[in-house]
């Protein structure tokens, strides 16, 4: 069966608008996106999936110009302050430049193709355009 | 505090940073640990402990390589790895084991061939996506995702690190960066154990061929091979050794190595805050010295936009203040607190394992009086620091001999 599948299992594509989720430590409220063996922050090891703001702003970018083979470059990698929660990221949707792109802008997650498999699935990326971007969603 | 728990650096060395295609890694330690010893007025049969360090092939065992090479006594070996700061971190294990009252002598190496590496961090190769789409690893992946989802390349996280402070405080800008790169090259002139002793003009520098805005070539560190050395002992010790070892042993005043705690944020974009900060307070109050009482810093400036933040880690400035203090003109050779007279990371290179232990020599040669044409006048005390990703820092302070 032809479907799609999210680049990281963070990403939920499942239901109505695309977003990301987190796992919440139930003791001291931490936030992480990989698979945990307990909190860094308070030792404890339960966990609850919290979903993410989908907008957020600009903390920290760079435009990458050298990369692993395979990723276009130029491309902006960026840290995205989602409502407290700080997400790693591409900003798409915008040129990749330092006219174009400055910390503090507003962007919002946006998701795009990664490409299809042999049975047909599509992986799905995500990354965060300028809330000013047309919403490139099909 | 006793004579017998203070540490000293009896004796120190590092080799021409540069290209070495004739040497391999334990050529250079060697040569980097007999000079340290010749340095140190005494040999291999001295040593009680070597802890020793080689990154990119830290499972080759160096510190037995280099034993092979240089002398088999049968003393414990620790080979130890810890990114960047896998230099200071052979240091301290040499150091505790003095500390301990294990050994009267301690070995630390550093060696490292870099030359024409290339781009590190992120993995340079690929793995080839797979046939049909598999979640794998603890994002549950099914692609690389360093360059889909941000970017895990060593110029790219630090460019961020300074992009970040500047969002946080203001007052950055390219040309900011680039200016730190400037003053870097510039001071990389007087030292001859630098890899490129070459000075650029902001112009050159900011249009040089870009990396990781707004980090352009000459703003990241040169890769490059190299080594160093040193032995340390205790106070006890160095009382019993000749009054010329005496006066030129540099003491240990604090000895520190931190990971980082946990922030909200950090396993997102790695902090280099958090810990450099924590660790210099430790030395701070481990040493008794302030920061205003510094007559030199050497700094992990693996990229400008590193060294910038690292002002205000090491708290040379008030918290913030970064870029003012830097625009006051303070961090170079002649202002109030030079920073990187050496050259740093960007023209001086970055042998990885060897850097934590080239920078506390950097300190030494001045604290010596020794530093020839770049010597800063009269210095008293230094601080070495170095910051590995992962994370770990490594800061050492360093005192003038009163003998």
């Amino acid at each position: 069966m032809a479907g799609r599948i999210p680049l990281v299992d963070y990403l939920v594509l499942d239901g109505e608008e695309p977003h990301l989720v987190a796992q919440e430590c139930t003791g001291c409220g931490a936030r992480y996106f990989d698979r945990r063996n307990a909190c860094a922050n308070c030792f404890a090891t339960d966990f609850k999936p919290v979903p993410i703001a989908t907008e957020g702003t600009v903390r920290a970018f760079t435009i990458v110009a050298f990369a692993a083979p395979g990723i276009p470059t130029p491309f902006v990698a960026a840290v995205v302050d989602c409502g407290g929660t700080q997400v790693r990221a591409n900003l798409i949707n915008v040129e990749p430049d330092a006219e174009h792109v400055h910390d503090g802008m507003k962007v919002r997650l946006a998701t795009h193709s990664i490409g299809t498999d042999s049975e047909g699935t599509e992986a799905i990326g995500f990354g965060f355009e300028p809330v000013s971007a047309t919403k490139e969603q099909r | 505090m006793s004579v017998s728990d203070e540490v000293w650096i009896l004796g120190i060395q590092m080799t021409k940073f540069g290209k070495h295609p004739d040497l391999d890694t334990v050529d250079l330690a060697a040569q980097a640990a007999t000079a340290a010893l010749s340095d140190a007025g005494i040999t291999m049969a001295d040593i009680g402990v070597i802890a020793a360090g080689n990154l990119m092939n830290a499972s080759a065992g160096i510190g037995q390589q280099l034993q092979k090479q240089i002398g088999q006594t049968g003393i414990p070996v620790y080979n130890v790895a810890n990114a960047c700061a896998t230099g200071a971190t052979a240091l301290r294990t040499a150091i505790m084991a003095v500390k301990a009252g294990e050994v009267d002598y301690g070995l630390a190496v550093g060696v490292e061939k870099l030359s024409g590496a290339g781009l590190l961090g992120g993995g340079g190769s690929k793995k080839k996506d797979a046939d049909t789409w598999t979640p794998a690893g603890r994002y549950g992946a099914v692609a690389p995702i360093d360059g889909r989802i941000g970017t895990e390349t060593m110029p790219g996280v630090f460019a961020q690190i300074g992009m970040e402070y500047g969002h946080k405080y203001g007052g950055t800008s390219f040309e900011l960066f680039a200016k730190i790169s400037e003053k870097n090259h510039a001071h990389s002139t007087l030292n001859p154990l630098a890899s490129y002793q070459k000075r650029f003009t902001l112009d050159q520098i900011m249009n040089d061929v870009m990396i990781a805005y707004p980090n352009t070539r000459p703003m990241c560190s040169a890769n490059c091979d190299g080594a160093a050395a040193a032995v340390v002992c205790n106070g006890e010790t160095l009382k019993s050794l000749s009054l010329e070892q005496q006066r030129r042993a540099v003491k240990v005043s604090a000895s520190v190595l931190t990971t980082d705690p946990y922030e909200e944020g950090c396993q997102v974009l790695p902090n280099v805050n958090t810990l450099t900060r924590k660790a210099a307070a430790i030395a701070y109050e481990q040493s008794g010295v302030g920061p205003q009482d510094l007559d030199l810093v050497e700094l992990h400036d693996c990229f400008a936009t590193a060294e910038l933040v690292h002002y205000d880690n090491l708290m040379l400035c008030e918290e913030g203040g970064a870029a003012d203090f830097f625009n006051s003109g303070a961090t170079w050779r002649d202002g109030s607190t030079p920073v990187n007279v050496s050259g740093g990371l960007e023209s001086k290179g970055h042998p990885i394992a060897a850097t934590g232990i080239a920078n506390v020599w950097e300190i030494c040669h001045h604290l010596r009086g020794e530093a020839g044409d770049r010597q800063i006048e009269n210095a008293k005390v230094g601080l070495a620091h170095v910051i590995g990703l992962g994370s770990a820092c490594g800061v050492h302070v360093l005192e003038r001999s009163a003998a």
